[in-house]
């Protein structure tokens, strides 16, 4: 009986963990890899949950379909945020202090504006796989757990192949340790970046259908996961997509344990516990360069 | 301008605003006021740390809650006193407690200034963003222990009953505000202070180049740590009163992220480079927000922050204070005999940094 419920519990963390993975991926282009500090994207995330909450329920279509499809609109509205930031802060020199001062001010308004339009009720969506359970022998996988995780590693997978294989891609990884020699190399670094960061708000897309998929959402629940996506950056090492998705699954599985033998209220502390001993002890991260 | 005579003119300044909000006769007043007071302290300490020295806190919400629950703590503790008999240990409580409310002031902003010392000894070794980040989660951990302590009240909130009346002030609310106006002549002094100190010039490195800062041996890390708790402990001071102001407190007010959003709008839209940018911006914003919040609803009158904020670093990063210095430059640039007769009536009110 004991033995069961820490598998389950392990299994429980597992799948959470693919979900941090998928909310933690844009938090690491951008963050990671350009080094620019976007900590409105758990706004973008709840965007992302209410627009697949607004089209799954008018036209019943599932929400990781109309999040892929939504997935152009995203990025088109990353280049025109980091249009924004570049021309007024970073071709300035300005990054630091105003360009964080403005991520906090958008996360911010998002916020209020997503309340004055949809209020402050619990929305949620419905799909097949939600409610159902796949049983394997004394394991469980809840369905609503287990496709967001399976659909979240397969578009990790697809980033990481991008930016390791095609030129974009590695013109990217390139962007933040040396502009200069990509520029040598004929390659405009505003436009590799404006690329990049575009890609990190568009995975706020699906992952927005996927936390509405996982739970009832609000306008304020999205600085809930601010906490828990950097956690995840740095504790997987700024930049490196694999560590991101290592420790996305370790933050999952310490998550789940203390809900199950702890507490659940405990549990926003985990995240803030594992950033400060990783700050602390090692900052540059499991995989960190 | 010498500091005492700075304190002078302060304390008539507020001595007066108390008085005409006495003699108008309304109670609303001295409740309103209060907000934007409590947002002069928040502001000025968070431009210590972020306009000084450019390290940005989002956690301002965290420390203010700190102060907050030190005062629910301590109210609470004052409330079971009885339970400790009235004979040694329970007569040596019964002198201590109530502990009045300067003295829970006071305490909050010990509390919350060791925890700012703590956060920033973590994390302030490492990339500036780290810090910025670390004191984000903060706040929600901080949220979470309140949550998870049922001794202050845990989810559920806590209430304290304040007296309704105290003598020489009279309603409580006006014993409270004038604590406040305290409270904003010691931020706006020590702001001042650290301005024209060397502690200020370290600072200024700091948030001007590090690095070089570092190479000249400036210690930049004592000082930054100075600039955290300095500002953490401001935070607490103002957050320690709110209890017996509010009469109910509970986490997700205490909490609430417009205090954060305030504390960084407030001397970005003012601006951060002289102690006039925080007084400015949170004298305006604060009191735009009490009307909006009468009029119109407040979930806008928090959009209009954001909005503001968003607004102000994007098209004049230097705030209002940055925008008045420029119109006076061009201004006096284009009528040079002028300006020594305007200037020399009216000095010091907009160029804060004046020279001594």
């Amino acid at each position: 009986m004991e033995l069961e419920l820490l598998l389950n519990a392990l299994v429980a963390g597992l799948l959470l963990g693919g979900f941090y993975a998928a909310v933690t991926l844009g938090i690491s282009v951008s963050f990671g890899i350009l080094d620019i500090v976007n900590i409105a994207h758990p706004a973008f995330i709840i965007l992302g949950s209410y627009v697949a909450y607004i089209i799954s329920s008018k036209f019943g279509i599932d929400p990781i379909v109309v999040a892929i499809v939504m997935l152009p609109f995203f990025y088109a509205l990353g280049s025109a945020i980091y249009q924004i930031y570049y021309v007024s802060f970073e071709r300035r020199g300005q990054e630091a202090l105003r360009g964080l001062a403005f991520f906090f001010g958008l996360l911010f308004v998002t916020e209020v504006l997503l309340i004055l339009v949809f209020g402050v009720d619990y929305r949620y969506v419905e799909a097949v796989y939600i409610g159902p359970t796949l049983h394997l022998g004394i394991l469980e996988f809840p369905l609503r757990m287990l496709v967001p995780a399976l659909v979240s590693i397969a578009m990790f997978c697809c980033l990481q192949l991008y930016l390791s294989k095609t030129f974009t891609g590695r013109a990217i990884m390139a962007v933040s340790q040396d502009p200069l020699a990509l520029r040598l190399m004929a390659v405009d670094p505003t436009r590799i970046k404006r690329v990049a960061f575009s890609i990190s708000i568009a995975t706020a897309a699906l992952a927005g259908a996927f936390l509405i998929i996982i739970q009832p959402v609000v306008p304020s629940v999205g600085r809930d996961y601010i906490g828990i996506i950097f956690a995840i950056c740095v504790l997987g090492g700024l930049g490196s997509l694999p560590g991101t998705l290592i420790a996305a699954l370790l933050l999952g599985i310490i998550e789940s344990l203390t809900s199950i033998y702890i507490g659940p209220s405990w549990a926003p502390a985990v995240a803030f516990g594992v950033l400060l001993l990783t700050l602390a002890v090692r900052p540059s991260g499991l995989l960190g360069r | 301008m010498r500091t005492p005579l700075f304190v002078l003119i302060w304390a008539i300044v507020g001595l007066a605003l108390y008085l005409v909000f006495e003699i108008f006769g309304n109670d609303y007043l001295f409740f309103a006021g209060y907000i934007v007071l409590q947002y002069i302290v928040l502001a000025t300490a968070w431009n210590i740390l972020g306009g000084y020295c450019g390290y940005v806190n989002f956690g301002s919400a965290g420390f203010f809650a700190l102060g907050a629950y030190s005062g629910v703590f301590l109210y609470t503790v004052g409330q079971g006193v009885d339970d400790f008999g009235t004979e040694g240990f329970g007569a040596l409580m019964h002198l201590i407690f109530p502990v009045p409310v300067p003295i829970i002031i006071v305490i909050g902003g010990i509390v919350a200034g060791l925890v700012g010392l703590g956060t920033g000894y973590l994390t302030l070794r490492l990339r500036g963003v780290f810090f910025a980040i670390a004191t984000l989660a903060l706040a929600v951990v901080l949220e979470t222990l309140v949550v998870n302590w049922s001794y202050v009240g845990g989810s559920r909130g806590a209430y304290i009953i304040p007296p309704s009346e105290i003598p020489i002030f009279g309603p409580y609310v006006q014993f409270l505000f004038a604590l406040m106006i305290v409270l904003v002549i010691v931020a706006l002094t020590s702001a001042r202070l650290i301005e024209r100190s060397r502690l200020g010039y370290g600072f200024a490195t700091i948030r001007d180049d590090e690095l070089a800062a570092e190479a000249c041996g400036v210690p930049t890390l004592r000082l930054k740590l100075i600039a955290t708790t300095i500002s953490g402990a401001l935070m607490g001071m103002a957050g320690a009163p709110f209890p017996f102001y509010i009469g109910y407190v509970e986490p997700a007010s205490a909490f609430n992220l417009s205090y954060a959003v305030n504390a960084i709008a407030m001397p970005m839209i003012g601006g951060t480079t002289s102690w006039i940018g925080p007084l400015v911006g949170a004298v305006l914003l604060g009191s735009l927000q009490q009307l909006a919040t009468v009029t119109i609803s407040s979930a806008a009158n928090l959009l209009i922050v954001g909005l503001l904020l968003i607004a102000f670093v994007i098209v004049a990063p230097n705030g209002i204070v940055g925008l008045v210095q420029g119109w006076w430059r061009k201004r006096s640039a284009n009528t040079p005999t002028k300006t020594s007769t305007t200037s020399s009536a009216k000095p010091s009110t907009t160029s804060g940094e004046a020279k001594p």
